[in-house]
């Protein structure tokens, strides 16, 4: 709550983006607090980590420092607290924490309690309920990853980047620094694979992987430099490796809705239900992945391109 | 025999929070910033470490302490790379750290960075 | 009013979300606002998770010997809006950075100013314009 109050009174931008990465990583230890891994695990990689990069890439392409405020804050403060009054009002009725008579604990989620290891056969009821019980839902997460990215590409677009000279850049005597990331990206790359695979069975998933796979590259590219980076994986790959995880997730669909099932029934999929509800989830998560993947990094490509405007 | 892996445990936490807060002070009373960039990789290079390592000595033999341990290994190698980074990017922008004669005629002079 | 103690979570939601509110409505760098939006949205992700909590339960994970878990429909919840917001965020942040381009900078007043003065520029043309036409 200090944070927050601290970072509304800075007016230094780069100081209010790392602590609101800082923010995120207290929520995320909250959240672990509230029994809730996957979440705090998304949290931690998406708020704590690409937010703050893509936050201090575009303080790089507008200014640090906050002009000194021209209002009274007086009529914002009385709007704020007229409506803080009005909701915490509200929340007088609201059921008190971890109740177990609270409404949330009583009329789906048993259900999903008791069903998710016998029809799904996976531990892990998140990833249970996010990919097969709500697929549909996620489907349509995904598709919005994807329009993010698609929007990005059309305000800021991926320039092609001048041969630069080597040995130019301002990090080269980094040696120390360059040695340690050459050796940790590999082990990044393959924890990423680890989360998108394991994540039937201990937190993690698709959006997880992709974040954290993206940060591996994001990581490349800060250390070794754009060119080498575009080397690696160039910026045409990404809008279609986008498009090739909406595709997976959707195709998946398909094939249920050939077999005669509803859309995203995965029990289509094999003979034995619970093997084509196991199916289904790999391949859907595999389609997440591969779409976060490639937007998180298109986006930090089309912002740490852009060229600085005097 | 648990007693003496508790007490030794109780040790490494009680010290890993010390050094934490130690290096909570360091980092906002130290006049320069090569100091304060070393009162911050204190933190992230020892108590962290020692904070993990009083937690390893709590757990059983299981999948969780290998994980913590890796977690171990990689906070010992990133963390002094990443004060290393920042304090050799500074020395390449020009700033010096502040040395002892440098401060009595910076304190004289009553001016601060 | 011995309800208090279990309704602290959600007066600490309602804090952060006024917070971030706060910061919206009143701050003037185009930036700033954008991290207040996402103080605002932690807030609502903190809401969600603390209203699944259950006392005495555990993560949403089959294992063995553990028979009360906390409700996984709130955390599938965040966890998309989670991954969506990093998505709006980021749109938000390019938008941010072709108004820069665009206008020189990113603070709401001068903003305005410039397109308040762009629009008297325009109607002064537009009645030069008529006035020379003679209609």
């Amino acid at each position: 709550m200090l944070i927050a109050i601290v970072a509304i009174r800075m007016r230094d931008l780069f100081g209010v983006v790392i602590l609101f990465g800082v923010y995120s990583l207290l929520t995320a230890v909250l959240f672990m607090d509230l029994d809730a891994v996957d979440v705090a695990f998304t949290e931690a990689a998406v708020g704590a980590g690409v937010t703050t990069v893509l936050l201090l890439s575009s303080l790089r392409l507008t200014r640090r420092w906050e002009a000194p405020p021209k209002h009274n804050p007086l009529l914002s403060l009385l709007v704020v607290g007229v409506t803080g009054a009005a909701l915490v009002y509200a929340t007088l009725d609201a059921p008190l924490l971890g109740d177990p008579n609270a409404p949330v604990h009583k009329h789906v989620t048993p259900h999903y309690i008791q069903r998710a290891a016998e029809e799904i056969g996976m531990p892990n009821m998140v990833t249970a309920v996010l990919a097969s019980y709500r697929g549909y839902d996620t489907f349509g997460e995904t598709l919005v990853v994807f329009t993010a990215g698609l929007a990005v590409l059309l305000l800021l677009g991926i320039p092609e980047l001048p041969k630069s000279r080597p040995h130019s850049s301002a990090i080269d005597d980094q040696v120390v620094l360059k040695v340690v990331v050459k050796l940790l990206i590999p082990l990044i790359l393959l924890y990423a694979l680890y989360v998108q695979f394991h994540g039937d069975f201990g937190a993690g998933g698709g959006f997880q992987a992709g974040v954290i796979f993206a940060t591996g590259f994001i990581l490349y590219e800060m250390v070794f430099g754009a060119n080498n980076a575009h080397a690696v994986m160039p910026p045409a790959w990404l809008p279609r490796l986008a498009a090739l995880g909406v595709l997976i997730y959707g195709g998946v669909g398909l094939v249920s809705m050939m077999a005669g099932k509803p859309f995203l029934d995965y029990s289509a999929l094999s003979g034995d239900p619970v093997h084509g509800q196991h199916l289904g989830v790999l391949l859907v998560e595999l389609g997440v992945g591969i779409t976060v993947f490639s937007i998180v990094l298109l986006i930090f490509y089309a912002l740490s391109g852009r060229k600085r405007q005097p | 025999m648990s007693l003496l892996i508790d007490g030794l445990s109780a040790i490494f936490l009680l010290a890993g929070g010390f050094l934490c807060i130690t290096g909570g002070v360091g980092l906002l009373r130290m006049p320069d910033f090569f100091s304060r960039v070393h009162a911050a990789g204190v933190t992230e290079t020892l108590a962290a470490p020692l904070l993990l390592f009083g937690l390893l000595l709590q757990m059983e033999w299981s999948l969780d302490m290998l994980k913590v341990l890796m977690i171990l290994i990689f906070v010992l190698a990133t963390n002094p790379t990443a004060t290393h980074a920042m304090a050799k990017a500074t020395l390449t922008g020009g700033q010096k750290p502040l040395v002892a004669d440098d401060a009595e005629t910076r304190g004289e002079d009553a001016s601060n960075s | 009013m011995n309800q208090i103690p279990g309704l602290f979570n959600y007066w600490i939601v309602v804090f952060l979300m006024m917070a971030g509110f706060y910061v919206v409505i009143s701050q003037g760098n185009l930036v700033k606002k954008l991290v207040g939006l996402g103080l605002f949205q932690a807030s609502v992700f903190i809401l969600f998770i603390t209203m699944g909590n259950l006392s005495g339960g555990r993560a949403p994970i089959v294992t063995e010997g553990v028979f009360v878990y906390s409700s996984p429909l709130p955390h599938v919840l965040i966890l998309t809006a989670i991954v969506v917001g990093v998505a709006t965020t980021a749109v938000g942040l390019a938008l941010v950075v072709r108004i820069q381009e665009a206008y020189g900078s990113v603070e709401e007043d001068e903003i305005h100013a410039r397109d308040l003065a762009d629009e008297e520029e325009l109607l002064e043309q537009n009645t030069a314009g008529t006035e020379d036409d003679g209609r």
